[in-house]
């Protein structure tokens, strides 16, 4: 069972512009009622919840992301605050110095937010469309494919690899992106596969 | 995990050695703190630096960086000397009486087991192995009499690692190594539990491998395993980092931990005959046994409707390895010139991998470098100069490079897996910025425009590739539910009722709930068996999210899911007595009622096995036991020994011919670039801050403004004897590389005597690198030397030799 007293409630009970009814179901008196009536509006109050994982250590705390608008309702949604998730039952509320500093690396100045391309001997990154990336690394690996793939061993063992290409896994990728990645590089026949396990 | 974060609260000794979980996994660490406040338990640090882990700790040992292989044995040899171990465990649940083949040996003088060739520094594993007799069994000694049983050639092998020895190779004060091992002792009788934290200082060592085995062995010595309190816990790194590796993003492995196949593997008949899993005793269940069950179910789910029995179900179509290409094997290629192209996803290797100068050289020969990435990494601007902190020239780099923007967490959904096995499904709360795009998004696109190439156009081998099953509802975007689902895998054909065949189990198309339930014919798929249950008929079990806790013993067993079956502590059969009773009803965690194991967790057994059957409580094991005698599982031996890391200030005291590891993952140039301590005198060992995770908060501004800088921690001692002032600039380098700092002057790291000589220890934390809102500094990495993990070639990058010297001005703008 979660919180008797669920963070929700609590936020709805005491935001302003919630009648004196919400606070006397918390059972308090009148002086309440009026501190309460003349408080500011609190911030989360309108905010949208969504549960999600720390994506740093492996300790994984459950946060509540806040956010201007949903997502789910097809709005346009900005995250503005972060909480640990109380009812995790591991962090329990908590985030560490990292964890509690998330919001800088959602909002980073190094996001990168357009496909970037740097040609050979260049000094500096263009910006180029998804289809013109996507187009051109598919060529590249398949010319390479093409030339390096080794379907059998001079021995005649049949090998399907493409020991010519590298792939780097990252950890913050959730299994259902790895899956899709394992199926992906696999089937291209990929053998230099590895994550940050090692690292 | 073998153990879960929560049930650390159930410890009564903590022993965090190998890892600093106070900074680099708070809010973990916060059980730790709740053991001690309502459980009375007391913590223990061993490490070479007196950490935050240290500050709160009962009681802190220091010890060299690098020894703790040496300090665990010798925790052993105390255990078994002052007979302070838990006899009947030990005797009933590990393979202590098994005796091993003739022929087994191991030299102490030399410090190499037989079938050592010096030549080439290679091994024939031959002798490492148990006898076995007539019956097909293994031949056993209860009385632990024999001379080749395990427990005698332990008692043996360990005998030379006596408190003296222990001073002498790690530093460690021999009345504070004893207190150790007098608390530690406390916890071996089925009353009290200890449980031990560690992390990368256990792994990152030429030998970490052997040093986590060690923990194993003093754990199961303890009578540690199984039990709530108890267990060894890897405190993994990133979030995903155990989702990733169980989903088979490693070199080695498939999905599951299954084996990739190998060039001496062509067919499936082949793959299996190399996996015997035939018990080792009468009735031991030897549960790998089910294996050809998993991996048919995965092909199943690889290839869909073109996996066919005649086919061996598209086993000829997956890549065959004639090696293991880890990491470091994989910049070794790149270095060679024979990785041509390279794609990190969210991965950050410029900074990550050892010798930053070999991989400057090796990127700059790639012909093509993609990143997908939420961020600006250094890799993905290698080929850019940054002064000091990335001298080179763009001009001369002839790499195309692509970077390509990814969602973060919080712009997608999907699960992670946390260090304890727990499955946790999170939700989208916004979209990406700009352009940005899911992984799965961009990993569909690629494959679909490879795949409809080779479609349209041909190609070398493209069948491999088109027999991919892509059966989703949109192949461009399969949704993370459709995956999960597809992770869990399904029945593909009814399924009769194993129990009564009049009756079917799953009907065609339905979620498989148990993997024991997988089938080896084809009729039932499964991308990943240990999670199979995570997504059942009853709907997205990972997705749960009810807190509470019915057996009060901090189990939260309907919170997410946990790989395998749920289950919270592995081995937890173990928790009972051989006659299935409690050890004591203080740890009384799963037991025998008569008719079935049951209790506060999904028992770690089959529920009908009765006690009297003896099939031993360590059902994937061959043995039905734990094995102190690894066989020829490990690459340096099948008992731990001490070698000293690559670079060392010392020569091994037991064996200085041999010392270090024989076993190490060296390439061959690399050899060339290790550093002595004539001229690299001092310890080098590098941590992280409690502020940053690794390096990719240094993006963060609020991350930045708390940790701006890279820094060097020296002792007052050193800061001495080398006229170095707090604050002042210094430089310190290795053989392949230097970088620079401020000094930081501590006793966190104090000097150790080392068998008469005083070696001091150089503090050095991973963070920067020259993209972000952090100084640039030129990497850590440029010091840190290419040498592996003999089995799991992860790099030596806490114990190496530097020098240091004082410096005048600011090093890097």
């Amino acid at each position: 069972m979660n919180v008797q007293f669920s963070r929700r409630q609590f936020l709805k009970g005491t935001g302003a512009g919630v009648a004196g009814s919400a606070i006397g179901a918390f059972g308090f008196g009148g002086a309440e009622v009026a501190l309460a009536q003349a408080a500011h509006s609190f911030k989360l109050s309108k905010a949208t919840e969504t549960r999600n994982t720390c994506p740093y250590c492996s300790v994984s705390c459950g946060m509540i992301l806040y956010s201007r608008g949903d997502v789910k309702k097809g709005e346009k949604a900005d995250i503005f605050h972060i909480e640990g998730d109380v009812d995790n039952p591991v962090n329990r509320g908590t985030l560490c110095p990292k964890g509690a500093g998330v919001l800088d690396f959602i909002h980073s100045k190094q996001r990168v937010t357009r496909p970037m391309h740097r040609k050979p001997g260049s000094d500096k990154f263009e910006p180029v469309t998804w289809d013109f990336a996507m187009d051109r690394i598919a060529k590249l690996m398949k010319e390479d494919r093409d030339a390096n793939f080794i379907e059998k061993t001079r021995d005649g063992v049949t090998v399907n690899r493409w020991p010519t290409m590298g792939f780097l896994a990252g950890c913050a990728t959730s299994n259902e992106a790895g899956w899709l990645t394992w199926k992906a590089v696999r089937g291209l026949g990929i053998v230099a596969v590895d994550n940050q396990a090692r690292i | 995990m073998t153990n879960s974060w929560t049930d650390i609260k159930n410890a009564d000794v903590v022993l965090i050695m190998g890892g600093n979980a106070a900074e680099a996994h708070p809010c973990g660490f916060k059980w730790v703190t709740e053991a001690k406040h309502h459980n009375k338990a007391r913590l223990i640090v061993v490490d070479p630096r007196f950490t935050r882990s240290a500050s709160v700790s009962d009681f802190y040992c220091p010890i060299r960086a690098g020894t703790d292989t040496a300090y665990l044995l010798g925790i052993i040899n105390y255990l078994i000397t002052s007979d302070k171990f838990h006899r009947e465990y030990v005797a009933n649940y590990t393979d202590v009486s098994f005796v091993v083949k003739e022929g087994f040996s191991f030299d102490e003088q030399e410090g190499v087991y037989s079938g050592f060739n010096a030549n080439n520094r290679t091994y024939n594993r031959d002798t490492w192995d148990y006898e076995i007799g007539a019956d097909g069994f293994v031949v056993r000694d209860t009385t632990l009499e024999h001379p080749r049983s395990v427990y005698q050639l332990l008692k043996k092998h360990v005998a030379r690692y006596t408190p003296e020895m222990v001073e002498r190779i790690c530093g460690s004060p021999r009345d504070k190594f004893l207190k150790v091992c007098d608390m530690i002792s406390t916890t071996a009788n089925g009353e009290k539990s200890m449980t031990i934290m560690y992390a990368l200082g256990w792994t990152q060592h030429s030998y970490g491998s052997q040093t986590i085995r060690t923990a194993g062995m003093l754990q199961l010595m303890l009578g540690n395993i199984g039990v709530p309190g108890g267990g060894v816990n890897a405190l993994r790194g990133h979030s995903n980092v155990q989702g990733l590796t169980d989903i088979g993003l490693l070199s080695q492995s498939t999905p599951g931990y299954l084996g990739q196949p190998r060039d001496s593997e062509p067919t499936l008949a082949a793959h299996m005959a190399n996996r015997n899993f035939r018990p080792l005793q009468q009735n031991s269940v030897s549960f790998w046994q089910n294996y050809k069950k998993f991996y048919v179910s995965l092909l199943k789910s690889m290839y869909g409707a073109s996996a066919t029995a005649e086919n061996d179900f598209g086993y000829e179509w997956l890549p065959k390895l004639d090696k293991v290409y880890d990491t470091l094997q994989m910049f070794e290629l790149v270095h060679k010139g024979e990785i041509k192209g390279f794609v990190c996803q969210g991965f950050n290797p410029l900074l990550s991998v050892p010798n930053k100068g070999k991989l400057i050289e090796g990127l700059s020969k790639l012909k093509f470098l993609v990143s997908i990435d939420p961020l600006e990494t250094d890799t993905v601007k290698f080929w850019q100069n940054h002064g000091e902190a990335n001298p080179v020239d763009p001009s001369k780099i002839q790499t195309e490079v692509f970077m390509l923007p990814a969602t973060c967490f919080a712009e997608d959904e999907g699960s992670f897996t946390n260090s304890s096995r727990t499955i946790n499904w999170r939700w989208k709360a916004a979209d990406g910025p700009g352009e940005a795009r899911t992984d799965i998004a961009i990993m569909a696109d690629l494959f679909l425009r490879i795949r409809e190439m080779y479609t349209k156009d041909g190609g070398k081998v493209p069948d491999p590739i088109l027999k991919v099953d892509w059966d989703y509802k949109d192949p461009k975007l399969p949704t993370p539910d459709e995956l999960m689902r597809e992770i869990n895998g399904k029945a593909i054909v009814d399924i009769p009722d194993p129990a009564d065949a009049t009756k079917t189990l799953y009907k065609a198309g339905q979620q498989i709930a148990a993997f024991g339930q997988l089938r080896d014919d084809g009729s039932t798929s499964s991308g990943c068996w240990i999670y199979t249950g995570a997504y059942t008929e009853r709907g997205n079990m990972t997705a749960r999210r009810d807190n509470s806790d019915p057996s009060g013993k901090y189990v939260y067993g309907n919170w997410g899911f946990a790989w395998p079956a749920n289950r919270r502590i592995l081995y937890n059969r173990a928790s009972a007595d051989p006659s299935g009773k409690a050890w004591s009803e203080r740890k009384s965690y799963i037991t025998w009622n008569g008719k079935a194991w049951s209790g506060a967790d999904v028992p770690d057994y089959p529920p009908p096995l009765a006690p009297e059957r003896n099939a031993g409580p360590y059902i994937m094991n061959a043995e039905g036991v734990a094995r102190f005698f690894a066989r020829r599982m490990m690459a340096e031996g099948p008992f731990p020994e001490h070698y000293e890391p690559l670079e060392s200030p010392v020569a091994n005291a037991l064996h200085p011919k041999t010392s270090t590891n024989p076993a190490a993952r060296v390439f061959g140039e690399d050899r060339a670039a290790f550093g002595t301590a004539k001229d690299f005198p001092y310890v080098a060992t590098t941590y992280r801050l409690t502020e940053h995770f690794h390096w990719w908060t240094k993006t963060n501004k609020l991350n930045a403004i708390t940790q701006p800088e890279f820094f060097v921690e020296i002792s007052p001692e050193l800061a001495k004897e080398k006229n170095i002032s707090n604050g002042q600039w210094v430089k310190v380098s290795s053989n392949r590389g230097s970088v620079k700092g401020k000094a930081v002057i501590t006793k966190r790291i104090p000097a150790l005597k080392i068998d008469g000589k005083t070696v001091h220890t150089v503090g050095m934390p991973i963070h920067y690198g020259f993209i972000g809102e952090t100084k640039k500094a030129i990497g850590v990495n440029s010091l840190t030397p290419y040498v592996g993990d003999a089995n799991t070639q992860t790099p030596e990058y806490k114990a190496f030799l530097v020098n240091i010297e004082p410096l005048s001005g600011p090093a890097v703008s």
